[in-house]
């Protein structure tokens, strides 16, 4: 679920076709900048009602989705 | 209570610094730097002072509105660092202009010229003050760190002025501090005390990334939350004059709020960041080139280390 979503806006936001993105696509692969990253971060944040750190050991859409998910549980519990 | 914009003026260094000219002492190239910024050139003091700059910027603003500076009633200087510790730009810009009124410096980085008018609109309701000159003074370019590309590129030196009498009309603002000052500072100069360590290299350092999440959100909320005041729509607004830190910050916050790109006028191309001057450098670009009517409501937001903002709205008005 939090993955679809994660894969769904990034689609949008480079303008390319969810299909192309995988867990392992890497920021880099998706030509995005630090500030296209922090972008991503920000509307992630909205959609999905969490709170992300700029952290510089994220490079693929897998540890995004992980981090996601981290915060979620945490909310949860 | 609000005010007339009787007069504006800018002015810049002479000494355009294109971007492919950094790449004679930076590992940078004009395309990395114009898609993250929007920036394609700045301009530089060579000889010229922020004094120097204050004082052309503020005499256009005088020679536009028709007053004398002898007729001010109040200096309000906006810069992150003037010429001098002190005394404060708007005494030597005073002195530069023979005025006779007093006159301070205020410092809220970037958005510090939406905290001068703030002042201004306070003075011109408490004092009854009739003739208000406010003019942001920067050069960016003594302070940043030429070695550092993450940041010295971003930057420019330039000056914007205006003259402001009162009005009936409303002038509504929102100024704001979250203490944050490590996401962007520069030091001072420690001085040569005996008794202390003394620090050297007093650069310009910030993290970009948290610029731009705090001054998207911000600019977002800001305006959301003036025309939520006013009682009116976003798309009701004539002009949005942003501070020109890096054009996706103005993109990022327009796109969300759905609002025309030709709402959100720019020369960051031209000029770079140059702090508190960048707004008012743009209002008078704008209104030189005569793109501002009387009754356009126009909504300017700021946002700078500290972390300050500033948002104002009113309505464009020259005349009484």
């Amino acid at each position: 679920m939090v993955y679809e979503k994660i894969a769904g806006i990034l689609a949008e936001y480079k303008g390319m076709d969810v299909g192309s993105i995988s867990a392992d696509t890497s920021f880099e692969e998706l030509e995005l900048d630090s500030l296209d990253t922090v972008e991503l971060l920000m509307r992630i944040e909205d959609e999905l009602s969490v709170t992300l750190e700029l952290e510089e050991a994220m490079k693929t859409v897998g540890d995004l989705v992980k981090a996601v998910e981290a915060q979620k549980d945490g909310g949860d519990a | 209570m609000g005010f007339l914009v009787l007069g504006t003026g800018g002015s810049v260094p002479s000494r355009a610094v294109k971007n492919d000219e950094l790449t004679l002492f930076l590992d940078t190239d004009d395309e990395w730097i114009s898609t993250r910024t929007g920036i394609r050139e700045r301009r530089v003091c060579v000889g010229e002072s922020i004094t120097d700059l204050a004082e052309s910027a503020a005499r256009a603003a005088l020679d536009m509105a028709g007053v004398k500076p002898r007729e001010l009633d109040f200096i309000i200087c906006s810069t992150v660092r003037g010429d001098k510790a002190f005394p404060s730009l708007a005494c030597l810009l005073q002195e530069r202009l023979s005025a006779s009124c007093a006159g301070i410096d205020i410092n809220a980085a970037c958005a510090g010229f939406v905290y001068a008018l703030d002042m201004a609109d306070v003075f011109m309701k408490v004092r009854g003050y009739k003739r208000v000159l406010v003019v942001c003074g920067e050069a960016m370019s003594r302070i940043v760190d030429w070695r550092d590309r993450s940041t010295c590129v971003l930057f420019g030196d330039g000056a914007g002025a205006v003259v402001l009498g009162p009005s009936d009309d409303r002038f509504i603002s929102r100024l704001s501090v979250t203490g944050d000052w490590k996401v962007l500072y520069a030091d001072n100069s420690t001085g040569n005390s005996p008794y202390a360590e003394n620090s050297e290299g007093c650069y310009v350092r910030m993290n970009g990334q948290e610029v731009y999440k705090f001054a998207v959100s911000a600019i977002e909320h800001d305006i959301l939350y003036l025309c939520g005041r006013e009682g009116i729509r976003p798309s009701e607004v004539d002009f949005f004059l942003l501070h020109q830190a890096n054009r996706r910050i103005i993109d990022a916050a327009r796109t969300r709020l759905r609002l025309p790109e030709e709402k959100f006028p720019v020369n960051i191309d031209r000029y770079g960041n140059t702090s508190s001057a960048t707004i008012p450098l743009l209002l008078d670009e704008l209104n030189r080139a005569g793109a501002l009517k009387p009754g356009q409501r126009l909504l300017m937001s700021a946002f700078g280390a500290g972390l300050t903002t500033g948002s104002c709205l009113f309505r464009w008005q020259t005349k009484a």
